[in-house]
């Protein structure tokens, strides 16, 4: 019997160095002192903020989410604190917490919102990474920049001049192809993508023949969307040479190979954590006997393993 | 001290009736901890179907036992009372801020509590009119018809005063729970100051937090609220306040009727 050597979890994204691949997606943890009752946030390979604006943002008329088959809908509207108050209250908690903090940052109709954001965060050197959320789907636009390869190419460079920050880009699934946009943003130097966000959707009561949610629609998360994203970090990996993270419906170890197999080298958890606080922590420990029990020293040979079906 | 993720075994599970349930629980952690208003988040089946959380208000504490009054709604509640003693049910708790009680309001002969239940509202007050029993508190039940009057008997035996008011006078005052408040406050004597504590439909919850306003008492009222998280992180439970939204699951359940703006 050969002693087995315990398997190494830690990836690269981009100059971004992770003990483990596990993150926690954008708007579903708060800014994280929510969650420390539950878990031991150090053990995260990487936390992503909830979404942060140049100015505060109120959000969007409640109600902001209900239940879906599988899923659910959301359309929180960005509802923020704004960088001053993000970097006065809720980053000194992050920093302590020492693991890489990925700072998501958006703007409604502004490009130059992104820059301000950019600039500001790039001097913190506690903020490892910034998350481009060019693709939520509650702001009430006819377009989002991720819906554009050109929009997408011209934020991403823009935000690519102002930091040497790593950038990871987050993509909508409501393309025609999200390859496209994946490979805008690798052109215009982002060092990594992050997909999917919420899919749109509408809910109906039909009592009241009223949408469930106070802004008529929402974005879809939890495991319905999980084949829709699946698919998408598949396409993407054959066509762009940066790292993917990959999310939308992990639930548990067995969700999150699929991402990993598919292409992603990194995953974030979403609404997961919603129902199971400590999910994240579980998928860490279920990927760690996972590679020891297959005999594989380490993540980079589950990679893009995908292979066709046997006949 | 804050909330905890727990395994907890059902101890008991029972029809009350119609579609009301009550539900045991065994948890010394969460017993110890909870206080009047809080509530526990249940996931009901370990499947995706349905796939979050069912928020539900602590109704009472028996040693180590937590005690949930609820009723059968939907698929998620319809799974629960399906739930037998000895299973493990996966419990967050105790979770928001309940009512807010001073030393004093705890001990007899100072502030009067009314409390106002409308429909499954009942199921916090009566572990709130446990704490404050000594105090005698008066306790407005309002419901559709005499059936569907919930609670009184769990309020008349910790000998709080009870008053009934239903829509179709089949019980007691004919007429909103809240026209009854409106009635009570008109009739009361005595310098004792009042304070209210109120769950129930929103419509009842707003009109409640109106009259205690014209009369210049303080009142608490317990929103009921659809959440995803039910800690605080997903923004999705908020109620527009005279400070901006602010989240129902941990800013609340219970806000005082001063700073809500609906």
């Amino acid at each position: 019997m050969v002693k087995q050597i315990a398997p190494d979890l830690s990836v690269r994204i981009g100059k971004l160095d992770l003990k483990n691949p596990v993150m926690v997606a954008s708007g579903t943890f708060g800014y994280t002192e929510e969650f420390a009752p539950f878990i031991d946030l150090k053990k995260l390979g990487a936390i992503v903020t909830k979404t942060i604006t140049v100015r505060p943002r109120l959000g969007n008329l409640p109600p902001r989410t209900c239940e879906t088959p599988a899923g659910m809908l959301n359309s929180i509207g960005l509802e923020n604190p704004g960088i001053d108050k993000f970097i006065g209250e809720k980053l000194p908690f992050l920093k302590k917490l020492g693991i890489p903090v990925i700072v998501s940052i958006s703007s409604i109709d502004d490009p130059e919102e992104f820059a301000v954001l950019a600039s500001r965060l790039d001097k913190i050197k506690e903020v490892s990474a910034l998350e481009l959320n060019i693709s939520c789907p509650n702001l009430h636009k006819d377009k989002l920049i991720s819906q554009d390869a050109k929009d997408t190419f011209e934020l991403v460079s823009l935000v690519r001049k102002l930091t040497q920050k790593c950038l990871i880009t987050k993509l909508s699934p409501n393309v025609t192809s999200i390859s496209e946009i994946a490979l805008a943003a690798e052109s215009a130097g982002s060092d990594a993508v992050a997909l999917i966000n919420t899919l749109s959707g509408m809910s109906i009561d039909v009592d009241k023949r009223s949408p469930k949610i106070g802004s008529w629609s929402g974005g879809l998360s939890g495991p319905a969307t999980r084949p829709v994203a699946v698919k998408m970090v598949w396409e993407v990996h054959n066509k762009i040479k940066i790292p993917i993270i990959g999310s939308g419906g992990i639930m548990d170890l067995q969700s999150s190979l699929e991402f990993f197999i598919a292409g992603a080298s990194a995953i974030s958890v979403g609404t997961a954590n919603f129902v199971n606080p400590r999910v994240s922590i579980e998928i860490i420990a279920g990927l760690k006997a996972y590679l020891a029990d297959n005999d594989l020293p380490d993540l980079s040979a589950l990679i893009g393993s995908l292979k066709a079906c046997e006949s | 001290m804050g909330p905890e993720q727990i395994k907890a075994k059902i101890t008991s599970n029972k029809i009350f009736k119609d579609n009301y349930w009550h539900l045991e629980f065994e948890s010394g952690v969460i017993a110890g901890r909870a206080l009047p208003g809080q509530f526990v988040n249940i996931k009901v089946s370990d499947g995706i179907e349905p796939l979050l959380r069912r928020p539900l208000s602590i109704h009472g504490i028996e040693g180590s036992r937590v005690r949930l009054f609820y009723e059968v709604l939907g698929p998620g509640t319809r799974i629960l009372s399906a739930r037998k003693p000895g299973e493990l049910l996966d419990v967050i708790g105790p979770l928001g801020n309940g009512f807010s009680l001073s030393g004093k309001e705890q001990r007899a002969g100072c502030k009067a509590a009314i409390l106002v239940a409308g429909g499954m509202g009942g199921a916090p007050l009566v572990f709130l009119a446990k704490k404050i029993r000594s105090s005698k508190p008066l306790v407005l039940i309002g419901a559709r018809t005499e059936k569907k009057i919930l609670c009184s008997q769990e309020f008349k035996a910790l000998g709080c005063s009870v008053k009934i008011a239903t829509d179709d006078g089949s019980s007691g005052f004919k007429g909103r729970v809240t026209e009854l408040l409106s009635q009570v406050l008109r009739q009361a004597t005595g310098d004792r100051r009042l304070a209210i504590y109120a769950c129930g439909p929103r419509p009842m919850l707003k009109a409640v937090g109106k009259i205690a306003c014209e009369n210049n008492i303080d009142s608490q009222l317990s929103l009921e609220e659809h959440m995803a998280c039910g800690i605080g992180a997903c923004l999705g439970c908020v109620v527009a306040t005279k400070s901006g939204y602010r989240k129902v699951c941990k800013d609340g359940p219970v806000f005082s009727g001063k700073e809500l703006t609906w």
